[in-house]
């Protein structure tokens, strides 16, 4: 602040004003021009990710055909079949299972942190949900890995990794997020409402449900959705619990191989078509993560317009 | 204004504290380093020939890891200046990596196959290691036949009741595609076939997928009805139990004297001119100084 | 009524019961973990090297300072003066959307495709090989997102009365910003740097694939080196040690649960900065 000042003043002083002008309009311009590039490499980035992506694992569809890759059943990568339904399928069964229970659990523990919760067990709870969403994921898969792998072996049988396994571990790491956006959009429906509510002799859970959700419903459907983009794209948790094996899993105790483990397990040593495979892989999961972009800001641009 | 100049200067204070901090523990740590480095060098300079500094990059199979981190250990108590960085992401990566030249040595736990030969890449056979058959201490099952282990692992036999073991499925675990240890044990095994001129696998398809050595040990080491294969210079008898083959027992004389069937080379890979210190490497590797670590847990190839 | 005040008293044990589990949840994945690790943390694990029979982590913690260093000096200046330009220069319009889009997008990008393209691009095609550099370059991609929301953030609720009082006296827009805006929003740049520390110390995929996984001190940035998270996996995959990995795991939590503190800490200090401020 001083500085500024200063150099106002010397500027008033100093009969050169139109020099020192033009110099600080340079600055101005230069300053303005490097921070837009600043903020056009996030552009810039993505494009070169997408691109490379997609210049890598596009041209395998043509050579080796769209229906064979995509809906193919066998993935044999060193003998010529590249078939990820069995993948595609397992990653799909996963998020949505673990969204099936991520998004009741945490909606209701939405629900009950804005409008039910004391607010000294808030401040308990509250905290312990951020540190929930901070734990590394490869924690999580660790814990699958001791924990629950050998529960289910013990229970169910058939060794423990499993889809249902995966299903467990991933639907816990994802409540973080949906608790805490639907929590946010819970908290912003206008107090009006629920006094209007509350006035007609509606109870407080009549309120919650009947008026308080849906007018949050907005925020709640971007919390799952961002939830399952959390799901389909985790890779070290499932890796480590779900067994890795590409084949369609026929119930929830068959091991499975999701798009991402696909891709972290061969990447290593894949080479030629088996590479090509891979990226291929991660086109699938792009074009998956995009569609539940698209969603996502069609919801955020619907809200603003009932707004 | 004050106020806030004042909350924004402690915040500054903050930031710089971490990052000194920060630079501080890294600093300290590489200090240690080269003072631990020093002195072994001070230790180890009488009469010795000329200490090699730089770097070689090992690059491939998890099965020779190991072998391959002992070596370096007793190489760099001769050259402390050397750093050897040495990765585990199995066979076929080590080969393209040796090709690629994105390594100075690729490392292999089987014999090259026919396409990787055409690549005019030197072979150095450093050991030679078993693959054994590895099944949970709880298991009954003692000694399986060549033929029965096919069956298992071709899924022809999936009940251990049918082997004299117990009622139980068993649960198959194999390797990723890209293992050396995968591809010696379907190679010695006959579990592969040629079809029109590819090599394709007979395992069967709902085989547990474990990546690497230790994760086919901690798997069947978890799952008391679980069958794997795995190196032998890496198996922990406390963990799981090794099957006889044939009643041959996997240990290292029975493979020197070739009765035990399943052992594949360790082959460590290099292309054109290997630089100086890879070349001093390779040749401790193959003195008896490198050998002698070699038949700790391996066999030796001379 | 008497059925409705039943049927009330479920969905609140309902309500009661998620929350329940949520908390549950992780109180048994943290309980669990760091009561397994504190048995096998001491400094001889935490302060030796992962050579000779030793088995400590002090070269993984050292990567792993390495790493968070790197991509914070790559990543923080790059995303503050995004989110400058986004909050203090950009019209609403087609290039301002053309931005977030891309920051959108590139938040949702899942670890392993960072991972992929890093692979690609970094190790292979620009030769940095394994290395804590293209370890580096590919983390600070994967957090501009978040260094450049939570800075924006910080910088929408410096009030307007500042630059305006700035501009009044004659100081010029880059002047103000560098004067005025940008000083007070420094516990929200702190808390963006709070927050992509704990994704790099978190992320796994992204970094095996880019940095290798070697177990030696990294002697400088173009060595390979194995971060913590990584050495996890590792350990795990391979169960070579629980004991190890348990410990290893109990520092991973810890370290997140001090970088939430000093998020909230930080956050904090800047909403009572303004608060304070304007009465």
């Amino acid at each position: 602040m001083n500085k500024a000042c200063n150099s106002i003043s010397a500027n008033i002083s100093y009969g050169t004003q139109q020099k020192k002008y033009r110099l600080r309009n340079l600055k101005e311009h230069i300053a303005e021009g490097l921070l837009l590039l600043c903020a056009f490499l996030a552009v810039i980035s993505l494009l070169i990710i997408a691109t490379y992506i997609f210049y890598s694992g596009v041209p395998i569809f043509g050579k080796v055909g769209f229906k064979e890759i995509v809906f193919g059943m066998v993935w044999k990568p060193l003998e010529g079949s590249f078939g990820i339904f069995p993948m595609i399928a397992a990653s799909l069964l996963a998020t949505l299972g673990s969204v099936a229970f991520g998004a009741t659990v945490g909606l209701m523990t939405a629900v009950f942190l804005a409008e039910l919760s004391p607010l000294w067990l808030s401040k308990i709870v509250r905290p312990a949900i951020e540190l929930l969403a901070g734990i590394p994921s490869v924690v999580y898969g660790f814990f699958g890995l001791i924990v629950i792998v050998p529960l289910i072996d013990k229970y169910c049988g058939g060794g423990g990794n499993s889809l249902l396994a995966a299903i467990m571990i991933l639907g816990i790491m994802i409540l973080p997020t949906i608790v805490s956006i639907s929590e946010t959009s819970l908290r912003a429906v206008p107090v009006e409402y629920k006094e209007g509510s509350l006035a007609l002799g509606a109870s407080q859970l009549q309120t919650i449900f009947k008026v308080t959700i849906p007018a949050a419903k907005s925020g709640i459907a971007a919390g799952i959705i961002l939830g399952m983009g959390r799901a389909i794209g985790e890779t070290m948790a499932v890796i480590l619990v779900i067994g890795n094996t590409p084949q369609l899993p026929g119930s929830l105790l068959d091991r499975a191989r999701t798009l991402t483990s696909n891709i972290a397990i061969e990447m290593s040593y894949a080479q030629g078509l088996h590479q090509e495979a891979l990226f291929a892989t991660g086109v699938v999961l792009f074009v998956f993560i995009m569609i539940l972009n698209i969603v996502l800001t069609t919801i955020f641009r619907k809200a603003g317009e009932e707004k | 204004m004050k106020n806030i100049s004042k909350s924004n200067s402690k915040f500054k204070l903050l930031a710089a504290l971490l990052v000194v901090v920060l630079l501080g523990v890294f600093l300290l740590a590489a200090c240690e380093n080269t003072d631990a480095n020093e002195e072994t060098a001070q230790g180890d300079t009488t009469g010795e020939t000329t200490s090699l500094s730089g770097k070689i990059m090992i690059v491939g199979s998890t099965s020779v890891q190991p072998l391959a981190e002992k070596l370096a250990d007793e190489f760099n108590k001769e050259h402390p200046d050397l750093r050897i960085d040495i990765q585990g992401v199995g066979s076929t990566a080590g080969v393209k990596a040796a090709n690629d030249g994105t390594c100075d040595i690729g490392t292999a736990s089987r014999a090259l196959k026919s396409e990787e030969e055409s690549w005019g890449l030197t072979e150095n056979i450093i050991a030679l290691d078993g693959i054994a058959v590895v099944v949970n201490p709880a298991n009954k099952v003692q000694d399986l036949q060549n033929e029965d282990v096919l069956k298992i692992f071709t899924g022809e036999i999936n009940n251990w009741k049918d082997l004299g073991g117990e009622d139980k499925e068993i649960i198959v675990v194999s390797r990723e595609a890209g293992s050396g240890t995968r591809g010696a044990f379907e190679e010695l095994m006959k579990l592969e076939k040629k079809v029109e001129g590819k090599t394709v696998s007979l395992v069967v398809d709902n085989a547990l997928i474990a990546e690497g050595n230790g994760a086919v040990l901690a798997n069947v080491a978890g799952k008391e009805s679980s069958i794997g294969y795995m190196s032998l210079g890496m198996v922990d008898e406390s963990k799981v139990k090794k099957v006889k083959i044939n009643g041959v027992e996997a240990t290292v004389q029975n493979i020197k004297s070739q009765s035990y069937p399943i052992a594949r080379p360790f082959l460590m890979l290099t292309k054109d001119e290997p630089t100086q210190e890879t070349q001093a490497f390779l040749e401790f590797i193959l003195s008896n100084g490198g050998q002698k670590v070699v038949a700790e847990d391996y066999i030796p190839v001379n | 009524m008497k059925k409705r005040k039943i049927k009330e008293t479920i969905q609140k044990a309902v309500i009661w019961l998620c929350a329940f589990i949520t908390v549950a949840a992780l109180a048994w994945i943290v309980i669990y973990i760091i009561a397994n690790g504190l048995a096998h943390l001491n400094p001889d694990f935490i302060f030796s090297e992962y050579k000779g029979g030793k088995n400590g982590i002090l070269p993984m913690i050292l990567s792993t300072v390495y790493v968070v260093l790197l991509s914070v000096i790559i990543a923080a200046p790059i995303g503050v003066g995004a989110a400058l330009y986004l909050v203090e220069y950009a019209k609403p319009g087609k290039l301002l959307y053309l931005v977030r889009f891309a920051t959108e997008t590139l938040a949702g990008i899942p670890s392993i495709i960072y991972g992929l393209f890093g692979f690609i691009f970094f190790v292979t095609i620009l030769k940095f090989s394994f290395s804590l550099l293209s370890g580096a370059l590919t983390l600070s991609i994967m957090v501009l997102p978040t260094v450049i929301r939570t800075t924006e953030e910080a910088l929408k609720c410096v009030p307007v009365s500042y630059r305006e009082g700035s501009l009044a006296l004659g100081a010029t827009k880059f002047q103000t910003i560098r004067g005025v805006v940008l000083p007070s929003a420094i516990p929200g740049v702190l808390t963006a740097v709070i927050l992509s520390i704990g994704r790099i110390v978190g992320e796994t995929a992204a970094v095996y694939l880019t940095a290798g996984m070697v177990t030696r001190f990294p002697g400088s940035m173009m060595d390979s080196g194995r971060t913590l998270s990584v050495h996890l996996y590792v350990l795990a995959k391979e169960g070579i040690s629980f004991e190890e990995a348990f410990a290893t795991a109990a520092i991973l939590i810890i370290t997140v649960a001090l970088i939430n503190l000093a998020t909230n800490k930080a956050a904090g200090r800047l909403k009572r900065s303004f608060t304070s401020q304007d009465n």
